[in-house]
């Protein structure tokens, strides 16, 4: 019989998690800010969500409950893997509802259902700095932060109107915090992005390849960078979703057969199977339920 | 009387060119100038060429660096050394008080010639359509056909640039002129038309100094002559 | 011009720039005033590049002072500046034209978004506003309205530096920095460039610092010229008396070193 491996509650040591937690407080305390941090080796490659990973392994307790989505889902690849890593490593309850969750880790959505006061909100982030397109000197972007430097970023909203007509940046849409950094909210569409301001969970940002940190404390002002004549508008979806007939939710596509056909269903499975326990219908299935 | 007041005072100035591609040669070129040219007057420097007329004219202007001496011009808020102003003055000068036409026409490339007297005319304050009219009227008098006007001067002969100069030179009424043989390549007719513009010169006040090989030209303006050979340096140029 | 006595626009006082043991520039002491143009001639190894370096606050000095007085009046020591105030200054009240267009511009980004990055650093949030001023001045600096969404990469190397011209105008600055902006351009494209300097100096009142090598474009431009080699000042003043009747041995050999076409 070969020894299970023990692990540090939560796989990381102590030390490493006291590290991530100084991190954490600094980008708590600065919001928006990019705090630098040890990022460790950790048993998934990069683009995986190491970040994210280490981040809710720093800030996770044994009376924990923890939600992980990946676009939204529970049930993909990602949030299965990251799920299972918890359990075994951390041995805390999991769980697929948004609303039991003390610690949702998420890769590229917000839940559909609104936070609550005491929430934890860990992202999953790729690139970290909103201005690296336009500017790749590391040294240059820093300043830009420093100097309070962003014209640049408006640079890139002109661009986008000229060539398309309006703002064509549908996720990772650029935000203002506390009316002074720049940030990237993650890959998540700006259909999420009014969700972000003046939430009452503590929204946790993780970027493992990138080695950085950074955080909304609760209640912050989060605005979606535009113009006056090209306000910033949330993408509206022109159909419900055809299983729990949501208006409101973000909504995926899901091709059906192989002859072209697809249907559109929410993208936040926890939501959509909320709305269809409490008896609402879309599309597919018999009737229209009434509202 | 106003009229009678002098413009110009020159104070025993003198000039030496230094070589130093030529081993330090020294070139002496005037010295002991002394005179004076009042205002509404024309005074015209004589002597054969070489003599060191032009670099008298230039002296004053500011063009060229005064060796030794004093070139005092008044404007209207009185004296001025032009030998130790600063840049920034002689610019100053040039533009409220001394005008000047020189001998060649230096082009800038792609401004029209009516752009050119038309920038020279406008003064202070004045609109451009004021300078713009200013500068077709002194065209039209100096016989510049009108299809040369939004030309640059760059193509044109000899006679006409030099006509383009003068009507630069004559377009801002300026109390003190320097003119450095503005009838050179011209004809009767325009030669004329110079002679005019002389006269209304100095009947509107200005001091007038200038250059004329013409003989002619010369006994019809000039108030007094000044013989530049009465300055040559005493010691002669040496290798 | 306006009055003598009016207080100059940048001061430069005893400019000194060492590298180890090199000299940069030595001991360069000039002032400049609105509207005033003024030319630093000088061949390859100079000093003048570096002093200009200088005069933008892009070098420290290894001696002396920069003075400068800002929009509100108030003459400050530059160098005292903070970063922030420095970079604010940099893109606001003054311009720098460099002789690559490619260090000046940013070439991934259209020729609209490049003029109007000033002003969106300045807080303009209108679209239109922006895009409208964008295309004033690219017709200024006669680049045609219809590539205002074109790239820099698609331009000439005249249409860049009037390009570059038009994004540093943008905030109308008091002062604009020139390194060779007519360097490597053929003499027809020159001849454009220079008109169009010429006439903003005299439509905008714009004082300028022009570093050239070519004494053509020094009497086009400059009421003043310095003449640098090996880092000091060989001779300076007006413009047309240093090129007509040099004084120093330097200044008569550069001047007689120009072959006419």
């Amino acid at each position: 019989m070969t020894a299970t491996p023990k692990y540090n509650f939560a796989y990381l040591d102590e030390q490493t998690k006291r590290m991530i937690r100084r991190a954490l407080l600094k980008a708590v305390a600065i919001p928006g800010y990019q705090v630098p941090f040890a990022s460790r080796e950790m048993p998934m490659p990069y683009g995986w969500g190491t970040g994210g990973v280490q981040v809710t392994a720093s800030v996770i307790g044994k009376d924990d409950v923890l939600k992980v989505i990946d676009q939204g889902a529970d049930d993909t690849t990602n949030a299965v893997s990251i799920r299972k890593f918890f359990e075994k490593t951390a041995g805390v309850e999991t769980t697929t509802e948004t609303g039991k969750a003390s610690i949702i880790q998420t890769r590229h959505r917000i839940p559909e259902t609104e936070l609550t006061e005491g929430q934890i909100l860990v992202y999953q982030v790729p690139i970290p700095e909103p201005l690296r397109f336009l500017e790749p000197r590391e040294v240059e972007t820093r300043r830009m932060h420093a100097l309070e430097d962003y014209g640049l970023m408006h640079v890139k909203l002109y661009e986008d109107i000229s060539r398309h007509g309006h703002i064509a940046t549908t996720y990772a849409y650029p935000v203002k915090v506390d009316d002074r950094y720049v940030m990237d909210p993650s890959p998540t569409p700006k259909f999420d992005n009014p969700k972000m301001n003046n939430s009452p969970a503590l929204q946790l940002f993780g970027a493992g390849r990138e080695k950085r940190i950074y955080a909304l404390p609760p209640y912050t002002k989060v605005i979606s960078l535009d113009f006056e004549d090209h306000p910033f508008e949330a993408t509206k979806f022109s159909h419900p979703c055809e299983l729990c007939g949501a208006r409101d939710s973000y909504l995926d596509e899901v091709i059906t057969d192989d002859k072209g056909g697809r249907m559109f269903v929410c993208s936040d499975t926890d939501y959509c199977e909320k709305r269809l326990a409490a008896g609402h219908l879309g599309n597919s299935g018999a009737t229209e339920a009434a509202e | 009387m106003t009229n009678e007041q002098d413009r110009i005072r020159l104070e025993d100035v003198a000039k030496k060119f230094k070589m130093h591609l030529r081993g330090g040669a020294v070139l002496p070129v005037v010295e002991n100038v002394t005179f004076r040219v009042p205002a509404g007057k024309c005074v015209v420097l004589g002597g054969p060429s070489g003599i060191g007329k032009s670099s008298i004219l230039k002296m004053i202007y500011g063009n060229y660096r005064t060796g030794q001496g004093r070139i005092l011009v008044r404007d209207d808020h009185g004296w001025s050394d032009v030998a130790t102003a600063s840049p920034r003055r002689v610019l100053e000068l040039r533009s409220t008080t001394i005008g000047y036409v020189s001998q060649f026409l230096r082009t800038i490339p792609r401004v029209s010639a009516l752009d050119i007297v038309a920038t020279a005319a406008q003064g202070i304050g004045d609109s451009e359509k004021a300078a713009k009219d200013t500068a077709r009227r002194l065209l039209t008098k100096l016989n510049v056909p009108e299809r040369l006007w939004d030309l640059a001067p760059a193509t044109f002969s000899g006679g006409e640039q030099q006509r383009i100069n003068i009507a630069s030179g004559f377009a801002a009424l300026r109390p003190i002129m320097l003119l450095d043989e503005p009838t050179a390549s011209l004809d009767q007719t325009n030669c004329e038309v110079v002679i005019d513009l002389i006269e209304e010169s100095k009947q509107r006040g200005a001091a007038i100094l200038g250059i004329f090989h013409d003989e002619d030209v010369r006994a019809r303006v000039a108030d007094e002559v000044i013989d530049v050979t009465r300055f040559q340096p005493k010691v002669p140029a040496h290798a | 011009m306006s009055a003598l006595n009016e207080q100059p626009l940048l001061s430069a006082q005893l400019i000194s720039k060492n590298y180890g043991e090199r000299v940069g520039c030595q001991e360069i002491s000039f002032d400049i005033h609105e509207g005033e143009v003024i030319a630093i001639v000088g061949e390859s190894g100079s000093g003048k590049s570096t002093l200009l370096s200088v005069l933008s606050t892009q070098l420290m000095p290894s001696a002396g002072a920069v003075h400068y007085s800002m929009r509100d009046g108030e003459r400050r020591d530059l160098f005292s500046l903070s970063e922030a105030e420095r970079r604010f200054l940099l893109r606001t009240d003054w311009g720098f034209v460099h002789q690559d267009a490619r260090l000046g511009l940013r070439m991934g980004v259209s020729a609209g978004g490049n003029v109007g990055e000033r002003l969106m650093a300045v807080g303009w949030r209108n679209y239109g506003a922006i895009r409208k001023e964008a295309g004033d001045w690219l017709d200024r600096v006669e680049i045609a309205g219809d590539r205002i969404d074109d790239m820099p990469t698609a331009f000439s190397g005249g249409m860049r530096q009037r390009l570059q011209i038009a994004k540093n105008m943008v905030t109308r600055p008091r002062l604009i920095f020139m390194d060779e902006p007519t360097g490597g351009l053929d003499v027809s494209v020159q001849a454009r460039l220079l008109d169009l300097i010429r006439s903003f100096v005299t439509t905008y009142g714009l004082a300028a610092i022009v570093v050239t090598h070519d004494l053509a474009v020094a009497r086009l431009l400059s009421h003043r010229t310095i003449v640098m080699r090996h880092g000091r000042v060989i001779e300076t003043g007006l413009t047309d008396q240093v090129l007509d009747d040099p004084q120093e041995a330097y200044t008569q050999l550069l001047v007689s070193s120009i072959i006419q076409a």
